[in-house]
Parts: structure tokens; sequence; C-alpha cells
């Protein structure tokens, strides 16, 4: 079974192509590799201006706030190869830990009981997203952006009529919070450095998400039902269980990042979270996945949040002006996609030279 | 027809799951009461109306953004204001200043009896509110516009302010010894906010900005984090805001800073952490007490004629609130009043 799959190239356009392949232009053929090369670049250019940059324990301030944003970018990076778009990531996070954290405070509940209910609460979210995008036809972009108002209004609603206030109680005195701390906040201390255990369910969602795509039936599926959804049905792919699960992954993981945020501040802001959701599409796109669908990979999109997680903090480390923050990050961002456009275009050159 | 047969090979392994799921957290439930959360018995209503029905209907107009622990304050007041006086409260917001206009323009249309409202955006406002004095409706405006509100034509305005503050703030940093402040924004583009580090600044020169993003607390984190391991010299940390006060202790932990931390504004944790000793102190401009002038002093003036402040503005304050005094204000910041 592994031998079809291994044989069966990721991408439409290097099927169709039977010209001998090298190595250079596998490799820069791969989607991760413009987003690489603009990652080294970034990361040297700030290594020279950012004295404070060059130490370890920087480093790995930067892992932490790239895996904050990685987590659910995984997932969205996969949807987005499925040729979806979930504008519901960002608030669906808090809306994880609100729900977690009043229900818990308010009926005494061990907050492990919190914990299943706001991951089966999520994956409903994400269910509902892709079955209503599959049943209706309606663009993904407009359901789940329906999906957004809901929960953005909710979050507030339902955390002023629960608390009286915009914030969640307080959950640090309660059963079950030591271990969950462990699990979704826990610092480990080496040396100087501190590594977040988020750094390290990051890597593994990466794996994990690379291992699917590049190595399964199911990843097959994703590439083929992003790249055209109808002659995918047409070869057998079920089209509808693969988009639906996409979306489902998808809220699974903004659950993960829910309790992460949870677990570590204690309290949640209602307001928390709008405008988080385009950061994992920019994740996504920066690490070479297509607006359309078809094309990206796990370590791309790693990538891409690698590269926001570091332009955000390096700007500070830089000690430049903060009023020009936006600014600098913009002409970032937009200095990665176009090395990541230089670079892809190069390897296209190559394959037909 | 291919749809319909993958939803049923969809629907039948789900059920299942959801029935094991709801099975299992229904026992996990039974067997896991936790203690440390909601007191047993809250009380639910503080304060009940004194003013029976005097039949006024006043309109509430500012910019909230939807979420923020302050303006929520500052509705608490307002509400408790217009039960007190017996008086129907109208509360509508928009945080973009055309908006607020029209919103403005509703209550004169729906012939209220008095508009409270802020001066976020005064050139954009002012117009509008001229029209309401000129119908005959008596307006007063309260947390932003300071000097703004007599232009308008507002009876008055309660607010704090805000570099005042920011100079308060400063000096008392300077007192407790510091060398360099880093002044936290949580939000671009506020004048309120801007005003607060300028006036830091004014009374403490070596002051740095730092722009962060309110809307994700491990982006706080880790950018004032990073932030004071760029610059050692730091050793105040000033945020406009308590959720940013909250997130500035967990950078210091993970940056091994020992720099001293005072607040905007606050919420119980960060009260909590100010009776603890972890942050010096929080600058309270009384949100509750603006909304519940701004209504009292509609009613006042259309029961009395009164006008509080004499042709000035009444400030709510800056007010600080540190180890010495917490005591006595925790209690309604537990209540959500405060």
């Amino acid at each position: 079974m592994s031998t079809p799959v291994k044989t069966a190239p990721p991408t439409p356009a290097e099927a169709s192509n039977r010209v001998q392949v090298t190595w250079t232009t596998r490799l820069l053929g791969r989607p991760e590799i413009g987003a690489l090369v603009a990652a080294i670049v970034i990361f040297i250019f700030f290594l020279i201006v950012a004295p404070a940059f060059r130490t370890p324990a920087a480093f790995f301030t930067v892992l932490y706030q790239s895996s904050t944003i990685g987590i659910v970018a995984v997932g969205v990076g996969m949807l987005m190869i499925g040729g979806e778009f979930d504008l519901s990531a960002g608030v669906l996070v808090t809306s994880a830990g609100l729900l977690n954290g009043m229900l818990c405070y308010e009926l005494g509940l061990n907050l492990w009981v919190g914990v299943i209910i706001s991951l089966l609460f999520c994956l409903a979210v994400g269910f509902t997203n892709g079955y209503l995008v599959m049943r209706t036809g309606i663009p993904s972009f407009l359901i789940t952006l329906g999906m957004f108002f809901v929960l953005q209004g909710a979050n507030l609603g339902i955390t002023k009529l629960v608390t009286g206030s915009v914030s969640s109680p307080n959950i640090n005195q309660m059963d079950g919070f030591q271990s969950l701390n462990f699990i979704f906040a826990h610092e480990f201390k080496i040396g100087s450095v501190t590594l977040s255990i988020t750094v390290i369910w990051w890597l593994l969602f990466v794996v994990l998400s690379a291992w699917i795509l590049q190595r399964t039936k199911i990843g097959n599926w994703i590439f083929a039902v992003g790249g055209n959804a109808a002659s995918a049905r047409a070869v057998g792919v079920p089209v509808t269980r693969v988009k639906i699960g996409l979306f489902m992954t998808v809220s699974f993981l903004c659950w993960f990042t829910g309790m992460h945020y949870l677990y570590r501040f204690v309290t949640l802001q209602a307001g928390n979270g709008v405008g988080n959701e385009f950061l994992y599409i920019i994740a996504a796109v920066v690490g070479g996945t297509l607006l359309t669908g078809g094309y990206g990979n796990a370590w791309g999109v790693a990538i891409g949040a690698f590269i926001f997680g570091m332009t955000s903090l390096c700007i500070v480390y830089a000690g430049w002006d903060p009023n020009w923050f936006k600014a600098f990050l913009g002409i970032m961002l937009l200095l990665a996609v176009m090395v990541n456009l230089y670079v892809k275009r190069l390897s296209t050159m190559r394959k037909v030279g | 027809m291919i749809r319909s047969a993958n939803k049923s090979a969809l629907s039948r392994p789900r059920k299942g799951l959801t029935l094991a799921a709801v099975a299992a957290a229904a026992a996990l439930a039974l067997s896991a009461c936790s203690g440390g959360g909601a007191p047993e018995s809250q009380p639910q209503n503080q304060g009940g109306g004194g003013g029976g029905n005097s039949g006024y209907t006043f309109a509430m107009i500012t910019h909230e953004t939807p979420g923020d622990t302050f303006w929520d304050r500052i509705r608490a007041g307002a509400e408790q204001a217009a039960k007190d006086t017996g008086s129907t409260l109208k509360y509508s917001a928009d945080p973009e200043a055309t908006k607020q206009a029209v919103l403005i323009q509703n209550a004169i249309d729906s012939k209220v009896d008095g508009i409270a409202t802020t001066l976020v955006t005064p050139d954009a406002l002012i117009p509008t509110i001229q029209k309401a004095v000129q119908a005959g409706i008596p307006v007063d405006s309260f947390n932003s516009g300071i000097d703004y509100f007599q232009k308008a034509g507002a009876l008055t305005h309660f607010a704090s302010d805000e570099r005042l503050a920011g100079q308060q703030a400063g000096k008392k940093a300077m007192a407790a010894g510091a060398t360099k402040i880093l002044c936290t924004i949580q939000q671009t583009g506020s004048v309120a906010l801007e005003d607060r580090c300028a006036g830091v600044k004014d009374s403490f020169p070596n002051t740095e900005n730092l722009q962060v993003n309110g809307a994700d607390d491990s982006a706080v984190t880790s950018a004032i984090q990073a932030k004071l391991s760029q610059d050692k010299n730091i050793n105040w940390v000033i945020t406009l805001g308590a959720p940013q006060a909250m997130d500035t202790l967990k950078a210091l932990e993970g940056s091994g800073s020992q720099a001293k931390v005072g607040t905007f504004d606050t919420r119980p944790d960060a009260a909590q952490a100010v009776k603890d000793g972890k942050v010096q102190w929080y600058i309270d401009q009384q949100p509750y007490l603006q909304g519940y002038m701004a209504v009292t002093q509609l009613y006042l003036f259309k029961k009395n004629g009164n006008i509080l402040g004499g042709g000035k503005a009444v400030l709510t304050g800056p007010y600080f609130v540190d180890q010495s005094n917490i005591d006595a204000v925790l209690p309604f910041i537990e209540k959500n009043t405060r």
C-alpha cells in the first residue's frame, strides 16, 4: 500500500512534467524552500542588527512566540492545501478557553471535565463549518466568517452573562490545574533558556502533519480535493469527509491552543483572539501554501510561523521605533513572500531548461 | 447521491463516538467535583432601585470596544444610576467615530430626555452634539475629550486627566528608583493611551514606548520579554491596562528581569497582585463613577437644574491604589463595580 502512495507526487504540476529531475531541482521544487531561504536571510539580518537577539534565551522566546501561532497554522495550512479557509480559528481559540474556564468555575467541576467538554465543543464547531461548506456549497470564506462573528459575539455575551465581567474567572486554585498546566503550559528551564512545552507540541504536530501529507492516503486525498474537488470525487476520493475532517483538525488545534492560553494565563479576556486567524493564514502563505489550494507542505507552514514570530519579536530586539512596528512587519512579510516567489520561479526555470 | 452516501457513512460512527464521549464526560463530572470554583451563594443584585419611576429616558453613547473590562464598569455605573434615579437608560456604543455620531443622532431622533456621551473624536462628534443641544436635549460628556466639552455645549464633563495620570505615574516610578521606564501601549492610534505614555515621559524623560498586541496575551508577554532582554536598563514597566500588567509579570519570570510594574486600570487578579506586592500600584480613574455621575447629572439637571463642576470638568481620577489602600477597594473590585 505504501508503494503507490510514494510514487504519487505531491503536486499536480510535477505529475505532468516527465523531465528527469535532478536533486537540486527537486529541492527547489519543494514548497518550503522559498520560506526557508527567507527565514535564513531574515535570521542573519536580525543577528546583525539586533545584538539582544544573539542569545539562546532570545531564540527560545522567538520559538515560543512562533509556536502559539504555529500550532493552529499546522491545521490551517492543511485546510488551505485542501482548498478551504477558516476565519473562525482565531476566536475559537478564545472560545475553547473561556468555555473550559467558566464551566468548571461556575459548576465547581474538575478542570479535566471542562477540557473534554471544550474539546467536544470545538470539534462540533469544526464539523459545523465543514458540514455547512459542503452541504450548501457556499465558499468557506463566508461560512467561517459567519462562524467568526457568532463566536466573537457569543464569547463576549456569554462571558458577560456568566461572570458579570468580560474576563473568565481565575481557575488556578481548582482541581486538575497542576496536571493541565504541565501538559499545556509547562516551561522547562534548561540552563539559561526556557523551553515552553508548546514548542515541543508544535514540532510534534508539524511532524505528524508532514507525515500525513507526504506519506499517507489521506495526505493524497487532501492534495486532490484542494487541487480539483470535482475530479477528486470522480476518482473516488471522499471529498466531503476529507474536508470536514480538515475543518475539525483546525478546530482541534484551536482547542489545543485555547487550552494553552487558559492554563498559562489563568484568566482570559473575552475579546481576545480576534485577528489571529489572519496570522495563521499568513504563516501558511509565507510558508509556500497556495491560496488557491492543492499546493504546500507542513514544514513550509512551520517556517512561515517562525518567520512571523521572529520578525514580530526581533523588531523589539532591534529596538526600533515602536510606532513603525506594523510597517516593519509588513515590509518583512512582503520580503519573505517575494524571496519565496523568486526561489520558486528559479526552480520552475530550471525545470524547463 | 455520493453526498448522501458519504453522509450516512459519516454519521454512523460519530453518533457512537458522541454518545460515548457524553457518557464519559458525565461519568467524569459525577466523580470530579472541584474546589476553588465559584462561591456557593453569590449576592446577585447589589443595590436596589431607590428613585421609583422618574419617567426620564437617557441615552448613553460611548466608543466602547466590545470586551473591555473598563467599559463594563462604566456601564455598570450608568445602569445603577438609572436604577437609583428611576430612569430608563439606553446604552449604545461604536468604536468608530462616524457610527458613534449616527448613534447620537438616533438618540436625538427618539427624543430622549438627556444624552451622555464620550468625546473621543471631538471633530466628528461635536456637530451632532450641537444639534442635540439645539433640539433642547441636555448633554453631558465623560471619559474622553476633556478639552472639548465646552465647545460641544455639554453641561459638564466627568473624566480622569490621562496626561496628568501619566505624569503622576512617572513621578511615582521615579520616587521608587526608576532609571528607565518601559511604557506599553496595547492599542494603536488611541489618543487617550498615547496621552498616558506621553504624561509618563513628561515627568520621566528616560521613558520608552512599546506597542503590543492587546488581543493576544502570549504576544504581549513575548514582546515585553524581548524588550526587557534587549534593554537591560529598564527597571520599571508601566502598562496601560490590567491584562498587560499580568502579562508583564509572566515576562519578568521569563527574562529574569527585576523590573517593577505599575499599571493603569485593574481587574480582580491584578488587584490581587497589588495586594501581594507583585504589582506596585494601579491607577484608578473610577470608570464606575464616570458612568454613574454622567447619568445622575442628567437626572439632576432635568429635575432641579443642577450642574456640577462650575464650568470645569469634574475629575474622577487619577486615584492611586497600592498595598496601603488596596484592602479598602478589593471587595468592590471583586463585585465588578470598581
